[in-house]
This record gives C-alpha cells, sequence and structure tokens, in this order.
C-alpha cells in the first residue's frame, strides 16, 4: 500500500510524514472495528438460527441456493474487477480505464445488491418479516448491515468519480481509491463468511 | 405520526410537577430549571462579555490537540459536578423515612443517569482529554495523526452528553441503570423514550470513542520523534497505546447491542424477546464484551499517570520500565477474556464459572506487579508531596483494597452471596474513584501548566485531595459492611434498622466529596486569580522527566519547535544532567497546522440533532439529520486548503525566545517548588 504513498506529489512536505499510507493505515484499522461488527452480527445469527425459529420458517425453509449464488459470483467479480481499477491506476492507466473499471465494478456491485433486495421483497411477501421470529431478526440484520455497506460503498464510489474529474488523479483521490478497494474487498470476505453460514450451511 | 414524532407536552420538564405535584416531581423540576437558567446564564454571559467570537475562533473551532484536550476536561468536569449530586440525592433519600422523598421511578433515573454520565460523561472525556493533552507532547509529536477526526469526537461526546442534559428538560431518562439489560429496556416495560436516550447518547459517543482510539494509536505508531522506539516510549504513552486498542475493539460491541435493543423497541425487532426466538443473554454477553474492556479503558490511563507522577515526585526513575510496559500489555489483553464475571448467576455452568473466575484472578498478576513498581520506585526516593503526588499515594493505599474485594467476587461461590448487593457497589467504586478519578485529578495539577502557562493553587488542591481521601472511605466502606449484611443495589429505600447508622455515615462521605469537588472548583478559581504569581513560564516546574517538560509554559500550538532528538529514554533528563537548560534543536523547517475550522462542531450538531429526532421518533427530522451530516463530511472532502505554514524562521524565534525566559529564569531549589519563587525549570535531577 505504501507505494501510492511514495509517489508523492504534494509540491509542500516537509515537517510532516507521508499522509497517504497514514490514512490508509487509519482506515485499516477501521475496518478492523467494523469486522467486529460483523463477527458479532454472525454469532448473533449462529444463535438465532439454532434457537430463535419460534413460529417462523427455518433456514432450511427458508433458503435456496439458486440466487445467492448468482449475487455470490457477481460480488466476487466485482472484487476482481476492483483489483484491476486499483492496479492499473498504480501501473498508471488512463483515468479513463480507471474510471471504466470502477463502473464495471459498482455495477457488479448493484446488481448483487439488487438480488439481495428482491430476496428480502420475496421473503416479506410471503409474510416472513423480520418480526416473525428471532432468527428472522437474525437474517434481515445481518444479511442487511452487508447490504447497507454495498450501498455505502456505491454511493462513496460514485461520489469518488464525481471528485476524480474535480481533481483529476492527484494522490488524495488515488488514497480515497485505495480505501474504498479495502472497503469492497473486506466486504467480499465479510459476504464469503455470510454465504457459508446463513445460505450453505442453512440448506445443508 | 407528526413531525414531532412521539413528542408531547407532558415532556416538558415543568408540567409533571404541575399535574402531579410532589417533592420528587417538584426535584425534577428543579433540576430541570437548572439546566435551562444555566444554558441561559452561559449565553447572557458570553453576550455580555463579548466572548463569542474568542469561543468561536479559540476553542469551538481548534483542532490543537491541546485545546480539544482541555475542552474534553471540561465537559467531564461539569458532568461529573452533576453526577456528584445526583449520587448526593440518591444517598438522601437512602437515609430519610421509607419510601423517601424521592418516588420508586425518580429514584431509578438517578442512579441510571449517576452510572451513564459517570462512566461516558466524565470517566471517558476526562482520560480522552488528558490523553489528547499529554501524548503527543510525549512522543515528539506535533498533533494527533487526524486533527478533524478528533475534533469530529469531540463534538460527538459533546453531543452524547447535551441529549443527557435535554433528557432533564424534555422527556425521561431510562431506569435500567448504566447497563439497560433487557428485557426490561425493552418497549413492553420501559415504553417512554428513556431507554432510547440511552441508546443515541451513548451511540454518539461510543463513535467518537472508536474514533479517537483509531487516532491514537495511529498517532503513536506513525508520528514518534525519530529514534523512538516503542520501548523508549514513556508508560503513559504505553497505557494509550492499549487503551486505544482497546476502545477499538471494545466500542463496537455497545454499539452493537444498543442498535439491537433499537430495532427491538421502534421496529419490533426479536434480537433479545425470549418468547418470539430471540436471546437476551446475547445482549449480556455483548455489553459485558464491551463493559469489561471497558473498565480497563478507564483505569490504564490513569495507571499511565501514576506511572509519571510518582517518578518526577520521588526524583528517581521509574522502577522495572519493562515489567510496567508488559504488564500493561497483558493487563490488555486479559481484559477480554472475562466478561462472564458479570453474570455468574444467570445460569451457565459451573465449569464455564470457575473458568472465567479464574481467568478474571489472573489480572490480579500484573495489576499486582505494577503495584510494586510505583512502590519501588518511591522507595528511598526524596518525596515531595504535591497534590498530583497526594492522589497519585492515595490512589496505591486505597486502590488494593477495591482489589482485595475484587478477587473475592471474581469467585463465583462468592459471587452468588455479593452479586447486586451494595458490596459490590463499593467494590467497584472502590477501583473507580481512585483508579481513575484520582489519576486524572493528579493528571490535571500534574500537566495544568503545560496548557495555561500556570501553576494550581497547592493549598486548595492538597485540602481537595484530603476531602476526596476522607469522603471516598465514608462514602463508600459502609456499603462494603451493609452490603454484606444483604442490602441490595439500586433499592429505592431501606425498611432494615440496622443498615441505618451505616447509610448515614455513607450521606455523610457523600457530602464529604461534594466538598471535594468544591475545593477543586475554588482550587481553580483561587489559581486563575493568582495566575500572575503562579506563572511558570521557564517550563518544567517539578523537575518532570518526560520530554513535555522540555517546553516552556504554555506549550505553543506548534508544540515543538524542532523535533526533539530521541537518544534514550529521557533525552530531557540527560540534557539537564548534563547542564542544559534547554533541549538543543535539531533542524528548523517550515511546518503545516491544520487550519480552525466549524466543520466538527457542525457535524457533531447535526449527528445531536439526528439522535434526538431518533429518541422522539420524528423520522424526518432524523433522516434530515442523517443526510446533512454526510453531506458536510462530503464538503470537507472537497477542501484541499486546510493547512497553513508555521515557517521556520517563526520557529527559530520561538525557540530563542524560550531560551531567552530560560536564561534570565533564576535556577531555583527544588524545596522552593511550592512557592511563589518556582517560575519553571528546577534542576535537581536525579537517578
Ligand atoms: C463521587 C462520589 C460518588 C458517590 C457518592 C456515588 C454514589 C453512588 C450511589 C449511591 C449509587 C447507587 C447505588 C445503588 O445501586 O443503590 C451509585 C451507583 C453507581 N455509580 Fe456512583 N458514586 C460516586 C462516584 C462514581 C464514579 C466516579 C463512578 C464512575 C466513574 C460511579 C459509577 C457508578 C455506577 C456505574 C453505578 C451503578 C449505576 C447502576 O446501578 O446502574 N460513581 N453511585
Ligand atoms: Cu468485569
Amino acid at each position: 500500500m505504501s507505494n501510492t504513498g511514495a509517489a508523492h506529489a504534494a509540491s509542500h512536505d516537509h515537517g510532516h510524514h507521508d499522509k497517504t499510507g497514514t490514512v490508509i493505515f487509519g482506515f485499516w484499522i477501521f475496518l478492523m472495528s467494523d469486522l467486529i461488527a460483523f463477527s458479532l452480527m454472525i454469532a448473533n445469527y449462529a444463535d438465532a438460527e439454532w434457537h430463535g425459529i419460534a413460529n417462523g420458517p427455518s433456514p432450511h425453509e427458508l433458503f435456496s441456493l439458486g440466487l445467492p449464488t448468482i449475487e455470490t459470483m457477481a460480488l466476487l467479480i466485482s472484487t476482481f474487477t476492483f483489483g484491476i481499477c486499483t492496479l492499473g491506476m498504480k501501473y498508471g492507466a488512463s483515468m479513463k480505464r480507471t474510471v471504466g473499471w470502477l463502473v464495471v465494478t459498482l455495477a457488479l456491485g448493484a446488481i448483487f445488491l439488487g438480488i439481495e433486495l428482491y430476496e428480502f421483497h420475496e421473503f416479506w411477501t410471503e409474510g416472513n418479516t423480520p418480526q416473525v421470529s428471532g432468527f428472522l431478526t437474525a437474517y434481515y440484520s445481518l444479511v442487511g448491515l452487508h447490504g447497507l455497506h454495498v450501498t455505502s460503498g456505491i454511493i462513496w464510489g460514485i461520489l469518488l468519480m464525481v471528485q476524480m474529474k474535480t481533481f483529476g488523479m492527484n494522490d488524495l483521490i488515488k488514497s480515497r481509491l485505495v480505501r474504498l478497494g479495502l472497503f469492497w474487498h473486506m466486504l467480499d470476505i465479510v459476504w464469503i463468511a455470510l454465504f457459508t453460514k446463513v445460505y450453505l450451511m442453512g440448506v445443508l | 405520526m407528526s413531525i414531532l414524532g412521539s413528542l408531547d407536552w407532558n415532556d416538558i420538564f415543568i408540567v409533571p410537577f404541575f399535574t402531579d405535584p410532589s417533592l420528587s416531581t417538584g426535584i425534577a423540576a428543579g433540576a430541570g430549571g437548572i439546566v435551562v437558567l444555566g444554558a441561559l446564564a452561559v449565553m447572557v454571559l458570553l453576550t455580555v462579555k463579548g466572548w463569542w467570537k474568542p469561543l468561536w475562533s479559540n476553542w469551538i473551532t481548534t483542532l490543537d490537540h491541546k485545546k480539544i484536550g482541555v475542552i474534553y476536561i471540561v465537559l467531564a468536569l461539569i458532568m461529573l459536578i452533576r453526577g456528584v449530586l445526583e449520587a448526593v440525592v440518591m444517598r438522601a433519600q437512602q437515609v430519610s423515612p421509607a419510601p423517601g422523598f424521592l418516588s420508586v421511578e425518580h429514584h431509578a433515573e438517578l442512579f441510571s443517569t449517576h452510572g451513564t454520565i459517570m462512566i461516558f460523561f466524565v470517566a471517558m472525556p476526562f482520560l480522552t482529554g488528558v490523553i489528547n493533552v499529554v501524548m503527543p507532547l510525549q512522543i515528539g509529536a506535533r498533533d494527533m495523526e487526524f486533527p478533524f477526526m478528533n475534533a469530529v469526537s469531540l463534538w460527538l461526546s459533546i453531543g452524547g452528553a447535551a441529549l443527557v442534559m435535554a433528557s432533564l428538560v424534555v422527556g425521561h431518562f431510562e431506569t435500567g441503570g448504566w447497563t439497560a439489560y433487557p428485557p426490561y429496556t425493552g418497549i413492553k416495560l420501559s415504553p417512554n423514550e428513556g431507554v432510547d436516550y440511552w441508546i443515541w447518547s451513548l451511540g454518539l459517543t461510543s463513535v467518537g470513542s472508536t474514533l479517537s482510539g483509531i487516532n491514537f494509536l495511529v498517532t503513536i505508531y506513525k508520528q514518534r520523534a525519530p529514534g523512538m522506539k516503542l520501548f523508549d516510549m514513556s508508560i503513559f504513552a504505553w497505557a494509550t497505546l492499549c487503551t486505544a486498542i482497546l476502545m477499538i475493539f471494545a466500542m463496537m460491541p455497545l454499539t452493537v447491542a444498543s442498535l439491537m435493543l433499537a430495532l427491538d423497541r421502534q421496529a419490533g425487532f426479536h434480537f433479545f424477546t425470549a418468547t418470539q426466538g430471540g436471546n437476551m443473554m446475547n445482549f449480556a454477553n455483548m455489553f459485558w464484551l464491551f463493559g469489561h474492556p471497558e473498565v480497563y479503558i478507564l483505569i490504564l490511563p490513569a495507571f499511565g499517570v501514576f506511572s509519571e507522577v510518582i517518578p518526577t515526585f520521588s526524583g528517581k526513575k521509574i522502577y522495572g520500565y519493562t515489567s510496567l510496559v508488559w504488564a500493561t500489555i497483558a493487563i490488555a489483553v486479559l481484559s477480554f477474556t472475562v466478561w462472564v464475571h458479570h453474570f455468574f448467576t444467570m445460569g451457565q455452568t459451573a465449569h464455564l464459572n470457575a473458568i472465567f473466575g479464574i481467568a478474571t484472578m489472573t489480572i490480579g498478576v500484573p495489576t499486582g506487579v505494577k503495584v510494586f513498581n510505583w512502590m519501588l520506585t518511591m522507595w528511598r526516593g526524596k518525596l515531595r508531596f504535591s497534590t498530583a503526588m497526594l492522589f497519585s499515594t492515595g490512589f496505591i493505599f486505597t486502590f488494593v483494597i477495591g482489589g482485595i474485594t475484587g478477587v473475592m467476587l471474581a469467585n463465583p461461590t462468592i459471587d452468588f452471596a455479593t452479586h447486586n448487593s451494595l458490596f459490590l457497589v463499593a467494590h467497584f467504586h472502590n477501583m473507580l474513584i481512585p483508579g481513575l478519578l484520582f489519576g486524572m485529578f493528579a493528571a490535571v495539577n500534574y500537566w495544568f501548566p503545560l496548557c495555561f502557562g500556570f501553576r494550581l493553587d497547592e493549598k486548595w488542591g492538597r485540602r481537595s485531595f484530603w476531602l476526596w481521601m476522607i469522603g471516598f472511605y465514608g462514602a463508600f466502606m459502609p456499603l462494603y459492611a451493609i452490603g454484606l449484611m444483604g442490602a441490595p443495589r439500586r433499592m429505592a429505600f431501606f425498611t432494615e434498622p440496622a443498615y441505618f447508622p451505616w447509610l448515614v455515615i455513607a450521606m455523610l462521605g457523600a457530602l464529604c466529596v461534594l466538598a471535594g469537588l468544591t475545593a477543586q472548583i475554588i482550587q481553580v478559581w483561587v489559581s486563575v486569580k493568582n495566575r500572575e504569581s503562579l506563572m511558570v513560564p521557564a517550563g518544567d516546574p517539578w523537575d518532570g522527566r518526560g520530554i513535555e517538560w522540555s517546553l516552556g509554559c504554555p506549550v505553543p500550538e506548534y508544540d515543538f519547535s524542532t523535533i526533539p532528538a530521541m537518544t534514550s529514554r529521557e533525552p530531557w533528563v540527560d540534557a539537564k544532567e548534563a547542564g542544559k537548560r534547554v533541549m538543543d534543536p535539531t533542524e528548523f523547517v517550515d511546518i503545516h497546522l491544520p487550519k480552525p475550522t466549524g466543520m466538527p462542531f457542525l457535524v457533531g450538531l447535526v449527528a445531536t440533532l439526528f439522535a434526538f429526532a431518533m429518541i422522539f421518533q420524528m423520522w424526518l427530522i432524523a433522516a434530515v439529520g442523517f443526510v446533512a451530516m454526510w453531506v458536510l463530511v462530503l464538503i470537507r472532502s472537497y477542501d484541499t486548503d486546510w493547512e497553513e505554514t508555521v515557517t521556520a524562521e517563526e520557529l527559530r524565534e520561538g525557540y530563542e525566545a524560550h531560551k531567552r525566559v530560560v536564561e534570565s529564569t533564576p535556577q531555583i531549589r527544588l524545596d522552593d517548588e511550592f512557592t511563589t519563587k518556582n517560575r519553571g525549570l528546577i534542576m535537581e535531577t536525579q537517578v
């Protein structure tokens, strides 16, 4: 990561340390505390999945693997395209290409989100709302928390593209892009855990 | 639902007094009145004195870590006054003939706000403030790594505190204690907005604390003066590092648990409703996954302070530096492994209880190491009992008692008999008053000159110490006794005559504490009045050891004219021993400081509005507030011109000026350190 900081373009940087690397380090730490939130939600889900069915459906009755698999593929590919985007930026790809890959990434994110909302909608119209049981509460909150993160990632990405236009590809923008990348990759990793715990193990 | 959500006339503080006049509603109306009149009085004062502008430009918009620290400490002290007053009212309630003058409901609100305020709005801002002032100066940094975020954290904390204050005027606070366990705090049993006040005021501050933790950690990691290895850092910086890690990992469980509670209450979710497949033990687990590390967040910085104050006033190097560091690290790690001791009685297996009981007791080991380090630092030292040193030694003495009762409670079989009794209440006050407040008081008395350029009055400082010390013993030792006799915690009144004499002593103790707090207010007043004679412009008024004392008092905004060369663990002591009175400058270069900005204040304001709207279910206003908050952050992200330059020339001039002051300041003897002869810079450092 520190490579992005090495290309220090600022006209004056005496008297303080390399800011870019530091900001990314700080963001990394923030992600660790975010990860705690997800861990707790997963633990809570794991508990509710066993003890919290109440009078509602069980995971087995609720889930199928079809849509979630497509969803997962979309997110996995998006993390790959984000990788291309940041690598390209590092090795001096044109702004157009960087933006292009970012657009592809965000679009894949939007597909992911769309499928998730579709699934929520389906369950909801069947009467399986979060108010039905502890299990459904945990399900909507856990998957929804991840979805909220993806939503913020998409909004952030769009705003960042606007900023790329105003500022050009300077160090600040590059650092922001790298941070969005970290965020996005973390969401991917978290999703793999969610997919395994919620859908795979739920169906099996 | 109307735009004003669930807010209605009966939520205004004086209305209940008219619909249902009683002493209890009268006191509530009076408390609300004090808040309103106090706010008005402050505004009038600011207007009459023409202080709005300086307040805005010097304080509200500041990004200087020292000033931010001072604001945190002021917040803590204001909230401390409220917390102690509430404690006195509770004590008065319990010595009045049953059922006392407060309604049961009102008493429950009192212990809930008292606990919440003391932990989140006294302890946390206090230690965050002290860290803000001191840590960057001790590691040779110019500021926190993220000054803007630092100010945002500050204003979020103030927003949280403002909400708790608002609950005196508008609506109610919760009645389920500072831990707010469901199902009691669920919507069925606590239908009014009290629990929501708890959720959202804590929400704001805990986000602030998480951000502070990140800021401290990155600052220590990235901003140490060149050459300063981790094991060269002051013990206080080490304590900060460990505290920061605890903040980063421990605040999140609280945020998650309280948001879950909010969803249960306002969206009909079932995280914690047992009848619908929820599990309220998950709340207890998450709460204490936060709560136990929290008590070490509270205590470690104070340990850090003692490790600075005791060597200075013993004229000796700290004994066993490395073991102190490892003890600090060990405590931080172990603090995450003991949380179940908070619910030994809630039905888990005896095995689990045994494991967590033993884990709990192991924390005593590194803590014991520390106590011995402090004592051996004093051993054969030339002790000088300044106010800061009094608080430090008073701490050691008292804290050991609290530690022993803690080990008692860590034994599950004993805990079965004592949990939720006043024995427990005595225990945790026994830890927190010496182990947190005394540390912070010592810190203020010790480091005050760095911020303001003058010392605090020693006479009133000592008086305040003795009043606090005696008050503490008076207020809490009786609780050990009646706790063992069976007096439960959180009772609105007692009918057992055997408790009565003890409760009277506890009441007198609480009054004595109040007198101690008053003495501190007088101390500040007297010191400000006599500031001319208490000035220490040459810096280092206590023959200190850390590099923060190589600076003049008050410390200039840029802190160091040149970043100090770290040639050893205590370069300032080395310099003094070599007969120098200022550290040799390194290289003068232009530096950048962040420009003042009102943006963090606005972010805090809008976030508070959002939280208030959430409490009263004003969804539209909440949505607007939430979006506005992020729009402000977005606007800030367009700001690229946020630094101003201090030139090498200005820094050189600053350095030369400091040197001239030092050279024209006569050297004095240690014996005169508390007299008006002390204008700074005593040089008798021994090893
Ligand atoms: C300054 C003198 C203080 C006095 C006289 C005092 C008195 C009290 C009293 C009477 C209670 C209620 C006990 C009961 O359950 O019946 C209480 C509870 C509590 N106090 Fe204090 N207190 C003081 C300072 C502090 C400080 C400094 C802290 C923390 C930093 C603190 C934290 C708490 C907490 C967390 C509770 C528990 C509230 C609950 O039950 O939820 N107190 N205190
Ligand atoms: Cu604990």
